[in-house]
């Protein structure tokens, strides 16, 4: 699908931990239907700028506005109702409920709610989609690694959000595993949903991602299509060194 | 509602009734000790309600528990009001008191909000008691009704029914489902869109409601109420413990913790008074190492393993 | 200036005992809500020395410490390390230990009722001396001295030596220690150890001065968490003006309004600190 209008301006975002600047007057926008990626190297603020948009942490100065709702301030419910949902970088799953549990708590609080027999059949379906149908009823402990993922991901799916974050959903699969992701992840682009995702592998970068931009200390450094800024001298630099 | 869910309600209506019928069957001792267990049975259960699914221990029983007799006692000896207006105007401070308490601690770190319920009833007393003492002069305040322990019984009855109904009622909600998630993990609880502080202070309130009534329910039963024995703060850690001994994470898991532990509560009393606190520690420590989801965990874990 | 004074004198006794919670909080992640046991029994211990054998509650301190220091040892050791190993999350950690260390509070207070159910009454050094123009009790002096004393010795040991360092890592990061080859079971069982004996030497003390009962445990247990809270965790500076602060403000309330009221002063402290700077006074804001 080709994008539509800007969905998610972010504007002058600056995040500081007492002394360190972790992210620095980043501004970006995302269009309905886009996959963004933010790639760059540890530390590079990346996951900071993740848990600014979803409100896990507070902006220090700047603004994320969503289709004209200003974020900026707002607890991560709000955020949440207004239509972002995420995945988190070390999987959080809810151990004690079962897996559809896991994944109707996903949609009963989000911004289009849904609640009792309409909830359960909405997860149902999305567990089917994702090859989970058949353990919907399980408690947690019986999932693999691969299964928690997508778990996670079918929880975030469940609020119908407006923009879906995926902060390093792909570590840690082993190859056959990041075979069955990225085809998963390039599901979700068909569908035209609006994603952005942080990540370091360089294939799902290249395969998934409409554009991306690049961070490096907390900056921004390059944006453009992937192919573009993985060959711009600034961007290899920024990962090899500058030897 | 499901054909399952009205036969669980049907099943609630038949209990209600036949332990409305005790006060036929026994007099006397046996009715006093009914009337305890149904005291800690509407008090366990509702606490239940909040810090089964949280994990937050809330000490604040006998804070909420002393409002509501308290102010039975004195609308009753000073004001001259009746029962009826207190027992329902002293649940009401103890909610507003509940919302102030949680949402100064609940929306910091549980620890804060499990160290400030625990010495509230012991300041509650402090104040009360300096201020009766410095401004109320030091009348005694008498709660003198016509109930017998009978009454007593059937209206805590009631209280436990209307808790054990409510506890249904959110456990189908969303509202009761947002706590499960929080009590899982709270950083996901809020990235799902749920209003933690307030789903979490929401039900503190009911908590609170129910201890504040079922405290003026019982006043008449002391007929001279005095602060030093309302606000108990052993009545907090028996709520506790009685809550936990039978289990959190059913709506009928503290129910089978009161029946046992009032019993033996009640015979260390009379033959060993020196020793109940020792008694209570135990008890304590048994459900941390041995129990840690009480007699409900126990008794799953033991049918799930003959499933198997 | 008499409640400045012995304000302050007071102050530093609960500094020792809020040092004490800290270390077991801080570093070996335990709330320890039987501490104010700890400090009551060693209360018990200067009391029956004095009565029954003449011996002056200074040296008693020297038989408490090592003895506080061993029995700590093997609560920890024993009963909490399992609950360490068993926990899949800090905050099932957080309800354990508090429901076991209920649990020790109230066997430890069954068993000191046993022992002595009535006031631990001594006096010792009770006559009066004056400084700065105030006349206060020679053994609030004393205390005062030995507790600062202790005080200080504890922040040289954190600060300046190797296992202080290793035990101030722990409570940084208990996973990254680990990743330095610091034994993090071991350092946490030696904090919550110290921690025991700091606050059992600082009931000694203060036995001199202020009359222990069995029970009274809980309400010292709430002035360390107070003071825990307020200085910040882990933040000895901050746990030593959080406890001069609530020294002072409990007795200029106990002088001024009615002594019945101290645990509402503290109370209306705690209310503040939660409310406008539930990361300590000197915390930084985190995020």
């Amino acid at each position: 699908m080709t994008p539509g209008d800007t969905i998610l301006k972010v504007n002058d975002l600056t995040k500081r931990f007492g002394g360190l600047v972790a992210v620095n007057g980043l501004s970006f926008d995302v269009q309905e239907h886009e996959v963004m990626g933010i790639i760059g190297p540890n530390g590079s603020g990346k996951s900071t700028t993740m848990n600014l948009i979803s409100g896990a942490l507070k902006a220090t100065s700047g603004s994320i506005v969503l289709e004209g709702h200003d974020l900026t301030p707002l607890p991560p419910h709000k955020i949440a109702r207004f239509g972002v949902a995420r995945t988190f970088q070390l999987v959080r799953i809810l151990p004690q409920l079962t897996v559809i549990e896991n994944v109707v708590a996903g949609a009963a609080f989000a911004h289009k709610p849904r609640w009792g027999a309409e909830a359960e059949s909405f997860a149902a379906a999305l567990l089917d989609r994702l090859e989970l149908g058949d353990k919907k009823d399980l408690g947690i402990g019986s999932l693999t690694y691969i299964d928690q993922k997508r778990l996670e991901l079918a929880r975030a799916l469940a609020a119908e959000p407006e923009i879906l974050l995926l902060d390093e959903w792909l570590a840690g699969l082993n190859p056959s595993e990041l075979q069955i992701g990225i085809e998963l992840i390039a599901n979700l682009r068909r569908e035209g949903r609006t994603i952005i995702l942080v990540e370091h592998v360089m294939d799902a970068i290249r395969s998934l991602c409409d554009r991306c931009i690049v961070m490096n200390s907390g900056v921004k450094i390059a944006e453009g299509t992937p192919a573009d800024v993985l060959s711009d001298p600034d961007v290899i630099r920024a990962y090899l060194g500058d030897d | 509602m499901t054909s399952a869910e009205t036969g669980k309600l049907a099943l609630g209506a038949v209990c209600v009734l036949a332990a409305a019928s005790a006060p036929f069957f026994s007099d006397g001792y046996w009715l006093s000790i009914a009337t305890t267990a149904m005291m800690y049975i509407a008090l366990s259960t509702s606490w239940a309600l909040f810090s089964g699914p949280t994990h937050l221990i809330a000490l604040s029983t006998g804070a909420f528990f002393g409002i509501g007799g308290y102010l039975v006692g004195s609308g009753m000896s000073d004001y001259d009001q009746g029962f009826w207006t207190m027992a329902l105007i002293a649940p009401l401070v103890a909610t507003v008191l509940a919302l102030l308490i949680g949402l100064a601690t609940l929306r910091l770190k549980g620890v804060y909000f499990v160290i400030f319920t625990l010495g509230l009833s012991e300041m509650i007393r402090n104040l009360v008691s300096w201020v009766q003492n410095n401004f109320l002069g030091s009348r005694g305040l008498y709660v003198l009704t016509d109930f017998t322990e009978a009454h007593i019984y059937w209206m805590l009855l009631t209280v436990a029914a209307v808790v054990f109904f409510s506890g249904w009622w959110v456990n189908r909600s969303r509202l009761g489902f947002a706590l499960r998630i929080i009590g899982n993990d709270e950083e996901v609880a809020r990235h799902v869109g749920i209003n933690t502080a307030w789903s979490k202070v929401i039900l503190f309130m009911t908590t609170g409601f129910f201890a504040a009534l079922v405290g003026a329910i019982v006043a008449p039963r002391y007929s001279y109420i005095e602060p030093n024995v309302v606000f108990s703060p052993q009545l907090s850690f028996l709520v506790v413990i009685m809550a936990l001994l039978g289990g959190v994470h059913r709506l009928w898991g503290p129910l089978l913790g009161v029946i046992p532990f009032t019993l033996i509560w009640e015979a260390i009393t009379i033959s060993f008074p020196a020793s109940t606190t020792l008694f209570l520690g135990l008890t304590f420590l048994l459900i941390v190492y041995l129990i840690p989801n009480g007699f409900v965990g126990a008794f799953e874990t033991v049918t799930g393993r003959i499933r198997k | 200036m008499d409640i400045l004074i012995s304000g302050l004198l007071l102050g530093g006794t609960y500094a020792l005992m809020a040092m004490g919670l800290n270390l077991q909080y801080g570093v070996a992640r335990i709330m320890n809500l039987a501490n104010g046991e700890m400090l009551v029994l060693g209360g018990l211990a200067a009391f029956w020395l004095f009565t029954t054998a003449a011996v002056s509650p200074l040296l008693t301190a020297f038989v408490v410490a090592p003895l506080a220091f061993a029995g700590n040892w093997l609560i920890y050791r024993y009963l909490l390390l399992p609950l360490v190993r068993r926990a899949k999350s800090t905050g099932q950690l957080e309800v354990d230990s508090i429901l076991a260390t209920f649990g020790m509070s109230f066997a430890l207070v069954g068993i000191m009722v046993s022992i002595h159910g009535e006031y631990f009454t001594y006096s010792y050094l009770a006559d009066p001396f004056s400084i700065l123009g105030s006349t206060v009790a020679l053994n609030r002096f004393i205390a005062f001295l030995a507790a600062a004393a202790i005080g200080f010795a504890l922040y040289y040991w954190l600060n300046h030596t190797y296992a202080g360092t290793a035990v101030r890592a722990v409570s940084v990061s208990t996973e990254a220690a680990g990743l330095v080859g610091i034994n993090v079971d071991k350092v946490s069982a030696m904090a919550f150890a110290l921690g025991g004996a700091v606050t059992a030497v600082g009931g000694t003390l203060i036995s001199t001065f202020i009359t222990l009962d069995a029970s009274v445990g809980v309400i010292f247990t709430m002035k360390a968490l107070i003071i825990m809270i307020m200085g910040g965790v882990g933040d000895i500076r901050g746990a030593v003006i959080a406890a001069l602060i609530l020294g002072l403000v409990e007795t200029a309330v106990a002088t001024i309004i009615d002594p019945g009221l101290t645990l509402a002063s503290a109370y209306v402290i705690f209310l503040a600190v939660l409310l406008f700077r539930p990361q300590g006074l000197f915390g930084r804001r985190s995020s």
